[in-house]
């Protein structure tokens, strides 16, 4: 797929589906734009007209009520209009095919859909189907990509830890192997300069591609744990797992699981993050994750901002270039 | 580029106008706000001449603007910060130039999403002519007649000073 299919002929995003191969300068723009959206919470009417006249339609292939939730949040608070499509029962469960469905929404006047779906990819081949006025977000894709999550991450760890990645360490731990959300961390803590990445985990849920992407693996989670800055806990993807990559829930928590003795080998001042939905007594402890240094609520709320920066970037591109071949 | 007017004097006698309409409306203690980004400047000089118990505001009206889908939204657009509640609260709204009204219709409606205030003054260091919109200053540091082609542009935020660019040609 081409590299650039997300950017218009200026550089600017028509679309979001990936993190990977995008400039600092366009994640620093996200964050900048979406810490001015964040402000929006302290008017009594929470709401901007940015996106007036817009229609946005969430599609969402495979379930998921916190991403679908604050992407619509951020729709409306934006003033778009929102489509919230029930795949299941659409017309594609009548064999109507998924790029008819597409078009039809399109001749439906829909400027922007915002796609979930099990399949890795899934975002893309709409991305590159659908009309030159309408742009494609990517809400999750199979194992490969959830940027509105890795960039809602970037800027929770902005917010708590200041602007300079490089004087930071970060360990992301658990099922990396079939998290898109921890690859799309990995790509945006690259291209923001972080000081050290880590990924501990045991063998059968690490990635073959992590020490390229410049990633410290380690599988003893106390030795990975030391010094860091930020923690990001991933869910154990059950769903996602075929045959024993892990022996039993109870012994993985004894190995991988934070708790608050574990939580001491980071440095005094970490915070604690997770996606959600988060497994009590599966990954985390829910004394850390009620405790003092979770951010994970936080991360909530901040999706909504980020979530409006990315929309409003991509609507908001130009006649120009929204007019433009694709 | 012509000699232009000294800023300081504007300000002074701005503050001056400004606090005989007040008294005259029985304004007590009015919240000022400025527009980002000269707007703001401007408005600090005026809310230490004025001695104002509230602290100031800014706005930043890029989420409000008329030509979203002309130019669309800039990254660099800074937080706005009203730190008082505007529920039925006397507001001074200043901005540096006064040309469209376009700027001001959006201030407007991002004021209102804050509260209702009571009323809104405006204040501008610069008025000059070329209005679409039935907006008008209440208070005025300087009228300038100006070509389209014409921009006022003020700089700061140390030192104000105004200076005039032609675009033609």
């Amino acid at each position: 797929m081409p590299a650039n299919l997300q950017l218009d002929a200026n550089g600017n995003l028509r679309h979001f589906l990936t993190v990977e191969g995008l400039k600092r300068q366009t994640l620093t723009d996200i964050l900048d734009l979406a810490e001015s959206f964040a402000t929006v919470d302290a008017q009594s009417v929470k709401k901007v007209p940015l996106l007036r006249g817009k229609t946005i339609a969430n599609l969402f292939f495979e379930s998921s009520t916190r991403t679908r939730t604050t992407f619509e949040l951020a729709a409306k608070r934006l003033s778009a209009d929102v489509l919230n499509i029930n795949i299941q029962t659409s017309a594609t469960s009548k064999g109507e095919s998924l790029l008819d469905m597409l078009h039809n929404l399109e001749a439906m006047h829909c400027d922007m859909f915002v796609v979930r779906h099990a399949d890795s990819g899934a975002a893309h081949f709409i991305a590159r189907h659908v009309a030159p006025h309408v742009s494609v977000v990517n809400a999750g894709d199979g194992r490969h990509a959830h940027p509105t999550q890795g960039m809602l991450d970037m800027f929770t760890i902005r917010r708590h830890k200041g602007p300079d990645f490089g004087a930071l360490r970060v360990a992301i731990v658990g099922d990396i192997m079939h998290s898109r959300v921890a690859r799309s961390q990995i790509h945006a803590l690259n291209i923001l300069g972080v000081g050290e990445l880590r990924a501990i985990a045991p063998k059968t849920l690490v990635p073959p591609e992590a020490s390229a992407l410049g990633v410290h693996v380690f599988h003893d989670m106390a030795r990975g744990l030391k010094d860091v800055d930020v923690v990001i806990m991933l869910r154990l993807q059950r769903e996602r797992m075929q045959g024993a990559l892990i022996p039993s829930g109870s012994e993985f928590y004894q190995l991988y699981g934070l708790d608050t003795d574990m939580l001491a080998h980071a440095k005094p001042d970490a915070i604690v993050m997770h996606p959600g939905p988060i497994n009590r007594g599966i990954e985390i402890d829910s004394a850390v994750a009620d405790g003092e240094q979770s951010v994970i609520l936080e991360q909530v709320s901040n999706g909504i901002a980020v979530r409006m920066a990315v929309m409003s970037m991509c609507l908001g591109r130009g006649p120009e270039a929204a007019g433009e071949g694709s | 580029m012509t000699t232009q007017p000294d800023i300081e004097h504007l300000l002074g006698a701005m503050a001056t106008r400004l606090r005989e309409l007040l008294a005259a409306r029985g304004i007590g203690d009015p919240c000022m706000v400025g527009i980002h980004t000269g707007g703001v400047w401007v408005a600090q000089r005026l809310h230490e001449l004025l001695g104002l118990g509230e602290p100031l505001g800014t706005l930043d009206i890029s989420f409000y603007r008329d030509d979203f889908s002309r130019i669309g939204v800039h990254p660099q657009v800074k937080p706005s910060n009203l730190p008082f509640d505007v529920e039925g609260r006397h507001i001074v709204l200043v901005d540096d130039v006064l040309y469209t009204g376009r700027t001001i219709r959006a201030a407007l409606n991002e004021i209102f999403d804050y509260g209702r205030p009571a009323s809104v003054t405006l204040a501008v260091l610069v008025e000059r002519g070329g209005r679409e919109l039935p907006i008008q200053a209440d208070v005025a540091g300087v009228q300038m007649q100006l070509e389209a082609d014409q921009q006022v542009k003020l700089s700061g935020p140390d030192h104000l000073a105004l200076t005039v660019q032609s675009h033609a040609g």
